[in-house]
């Protein structure tokens, strides 16, 4: 067991922090981590346009891109070594994500040739930010379930619905769309999937209010949108199968990201030695410091977790059972440690005024934790994961599995 | 970044695993369970002391195969998993690393090999008054002789030697070890909650006590996040197993037509047993890194998976039962013996409210 990189790691880890150093300014380390891919204004939305075009005329944009289409055709663990550097620095939100690290692969696999050649060298150097229209009113964990319908005309679709929960809509200029256009056979054979233009005045965005106050996802009303058969991307109610490529790049993705966001327990114990509790200071009291210890505890497990996964990546295997632990365990312990975190505050806690920037924070973190617990598939459909895929236990009955669509 | 098992270490876990799984066998738990007169599988003992299992943490020149911590953690998820009715822990884990840190010549050169061969029986007797050395000690040896109540005390009836945790003349705390077959020494037993494991309690009436030298409350407070450690992996293979055979049972277990297995209600909770199960790991992986090399980090790598895995273990062995539905808690079952082994090895180092403590004063923001 060694902690350490091997030499090629080390080597790639010093080549990338060179880089970082003259180009990006270093961030107070003993902060929260925002770990966020999310631009939350304008002015943001421009700068990670500029850092990314930054990055791929350095040819850091695509890591582990193949180098015909304009990667550098590394490693996933070379693609972890840059982003535990990258956050060590001050940079802007990685608003490109969904382009470069699910649009982009997924495209690399369905795509036509000349997709593959307009789109991929561009979402690399920035030129726009791509956004995921799957999850609708009536599809979220059964993404199977979505009812934006498209129906064709020649070579022209016109597609109409609704979808929920895109993150970025409102800033994206692309989005890729699953849409449902064969309702007559069961539900997971047919749905097609399409480019479209976010621009297009057939497409609205209204950003929801979450209950943190912030505004990442959307709603998108698409009414009557024109779309060449050109866009389509793979086989006309051959959706499905394109929307899996997506996802299995997102949960990748997931899993080789910053291993543990939120709040550090290190910030619960200062907290608890600056305010009082029953006539002395909180980190005295036999429960506070028993919380203290469990979070730490699990923290820790998260953390070194982590380390399993990159391990496997480092070896050069697919991360193991390991991997689906994480996105279950973080959300509710994020949830618990900034629940507390408030309690300790006493009565102060629930009425932050606005220059109390560490309540403020905590309940930020508070309000964002249960978002967490949902967002990239639902705490009950980890466990079903975990139970069915793992653990070998019968799936769930699905009674509208040879249903066709239109009877559900 | 290597932070997982080599080629060489998966493979002594093999070697290990078809040893045990042929001689640990539930049934062979059951019958100790039932009727155990011989104190521990002895039979299980001679085959692992002929296959050198017993030395794997002892230097060679003392008759051992010198392996490391991590080698040594190997084998002991191995033996938890297996559920083996044998006194591996108290010897491997704190006893003979000990008297190889802090043993003389003699004191090596007489109990090491004899522990490697599986001659000798040897226990830890840390506990008193429901906590643990160094901080709970009222034993006393003044003039090479001891004087006190060591209670629980695993094997402490099977054993030949025990090293005891006792104050000297000046209050400080240190280590001895204890001939129990000699004079002045009481063994009560006791009514284990896991009769293949049994516990006795010690009373010492001034026999004679030989001090192994700068084992200080600071070293015992080291053997003991060690040994916490490896009993973690102990615990999670024990977990492992418990969540093995629960997911079995609700493949196999019909109701209303279909296996439990096939309820959200089962399947959530096995998928919270993998995953307390699995963080536990990862802690566990943690700490024997920090054993192996020794590492400043070791306390609070001990205390985080003595604490997830003491967590893991518990609730896989109550959700077992739960499982089980009514042959769960029947005596000729199997989830018991989970329960029951997860209670031997929370009483083996204490429970979680004291690793708790530990762990925050192990943090350097934690001391106040």
């Amino acid at each position: 067991m060694d902690f350490n990189d091997t030499p090629e790691e080390a080597a790639f880890r010093s080549k990338v922090r060179a880089w970082l150093n003259e180009n990006a300014t270093l961030r107070d380390g003993s902060k929260t981590t925002q770990d966020t891919f999310m631009a939350h204004n304008p002015e943001q939305v421009v700068q990670a346009g500029k850092w990314q075009k930054r990055k791929a005329e350095a040819g850091w944009a695509g890591i582990t891109w193949p180098k015909e289409y304009g990667g550098m055709g590394g490693t996933p663990m070379q693609q972890v070594v840059w982003n535990q550097e990258e956050g060590r620095y001050r940079v802007p939100p990685f608003a490109h994500l969904v382009g470069v690290a699910l649009v982009g692969p997924t495209l690399m696999v369905h795509g036509t040739e000349k997709q593959k050649a307009d789109i991929l060298p561009g979402l690399l150097a920035g030129d726009g930010i791509w956004c995921q229209l799957f999850s609708e009113p009536a599809a979220g964990s059964d993404l199977a379930g979505v009812r934006t319908r498209a129906k064709r005309d020649g070579d022209t679709w016109e597609i109409t619905g609704q979808k929920v929960w895109t993150s970025g809509a409102h800033y994206s200029q692309h989005g890729l769309l699953l849409a449902r256009t064969n309702p007559d056979v069961p539900k997971h054979k047919g749905m097609t999937m399409f480019i479209v233009d976010m621009t297009d005045p057939a497409i609205e965005s209204r950003p929801i209010t979450q209950i943190s106050g912030a505004e990442s996802f959307n709603e998108v009303f698409i009414d009557g949108l024109k779309v060449s058969d050109a866009n389509r991307v793979g086989a006309v109610d051959g959706g499905w199968r394109v929307a899996l490529t997506t996802l299995m790049n997102e949960r990748l993705t997931l899993s080789v990201g910053r291993a543990v966001g939120g709040a550090k327990t290190e910030e619960l114990i200062d907290l608890a030695k600056r305010v009082q509790l029953n006539g002395r200071p909180a980190i005295e009291d036999g429960e506070v410091r028993a919380r203290i210890a469990d979070f730490t505890a699990r923290q820790r497990g998260l953390e070194f977790t982590s380390y399993r996964i990159m391990t496997s990546l480092s070896r050069g295997q697919e991360p193991g059972v390991e991997g689906s632990i994480g996105k279950l365990l973080l959300g509710r312990l994020r949830q618990e440690m900034s629940g507390f975190a408030l309690e300790l505050m006493g009565s102060s806690a629930g009425i932050a005024d606005s220059t109390d920037t560490e309540s403020l924070r905590w309940r930020n973190e508070y309000m964002t934790a249960p978002g967490n617990r949902v967002s990239g598939g639902a705490d009950e459909i980890q466990r079903n994961i975990i139970a069915e895929r793992i653990l070998g236990m019968p799936v769930d009955i699905r009674v509208d599995k040879d249903v066709p669509f239109r009877d559900l | 970044m290597d932070f997982g098992f080599s080629e060489d270490q998966d493979a002594i876990r093999e070697t290990a695993a078809r040893l045990l799984d042929e001689h640990a066998t539930i049934a062979r738990a059951h019958e100790l369970l039932d009727n155990n007169t011989e104190g521990f599988d002895r039979g299980l003992w001679s085959k692992l002391a002929e296959g050198g299992w017993l030395g794997i943490g002892i230097p060679e020149e003392n008759g051992g195969s010198g392996m490391g911590a991590v080698e040594l953690a190997v084998l002991a998820e191995e033996i938890g998993r297996t559920l083996a009715c044998i006194p591996f822990a108290q010897a491997m884990y704190l006893v003979a690393p000990a008297v190889v840190q802090h043993g003389s010549d003699a004191q090596k050169s007489a109990l090491l090999p004899a522990i490697a061969s599986g001659e000798k029986i040897v226990t830890a007797a840390l506990s008193e008054n429901g906590g643990i050395a160094p901080d709970v000690i009222t034993a006393k040896v003044s003039g090479g002789r001891i004087q006190g109540v060591k209670s629980p005390v695993p094997d402490g009836g099977n054993a030949d030697v025990a090293l005891v945790a006792a104050l000297d003349d000046t209050g400080q705390p240190g280590l001895y070890l204890v001939d129990l077959t000699g004079p002045g020494v009481t063994r009560e037993a006791l009514d284990a909650t896991d009769r293949t494991r049994p516990m006795a309690r010690l009373i010492f009436e001034g026999g004679p006590a030989d001090p192994l030298t700068g084992a200080n409350g600071a070293a015992i407070k080291k053997l003991v996040d060690g040994a916490a450690v490896l009993v973690a992996f102990e615990q999670i293979g024990l977990a492992g197993r418990a969540m093995a055979v629960s997911s079995d049972y609700a493949k196999e277990r019909k109701a209303f037509g279909r296996p439990i297995g096939g309820f959200q209600a089962i399947k959530h909770r096995l998928a919270d047993m993998f995953a307390k199960i699995e963080l536990a790991r990862s802690n566990a992986f943690f700490g024997a890194w920090a054993l192996a090399c020794d590492d400043a980090r070791l306390a609070e790598a001990a205390a985080c998976a003595r604490l997830t895995a003491l967590d893991a273990c518990q609730y896989a062995g109550e959700e077992t039962i739960q499982i089980h539905g009514g042959i769960g808690i029947t005596w000729i079952a199997n989830p018991h013996l989970f329960v029951r082994r997860g209670w031997h090895l929370k009483a083996l180092l204490g429970p979680a409210a004291i690793w708790r403590e530990r762990l925050i004063q192990s943090l350097p923001e934690g001391n106040t």
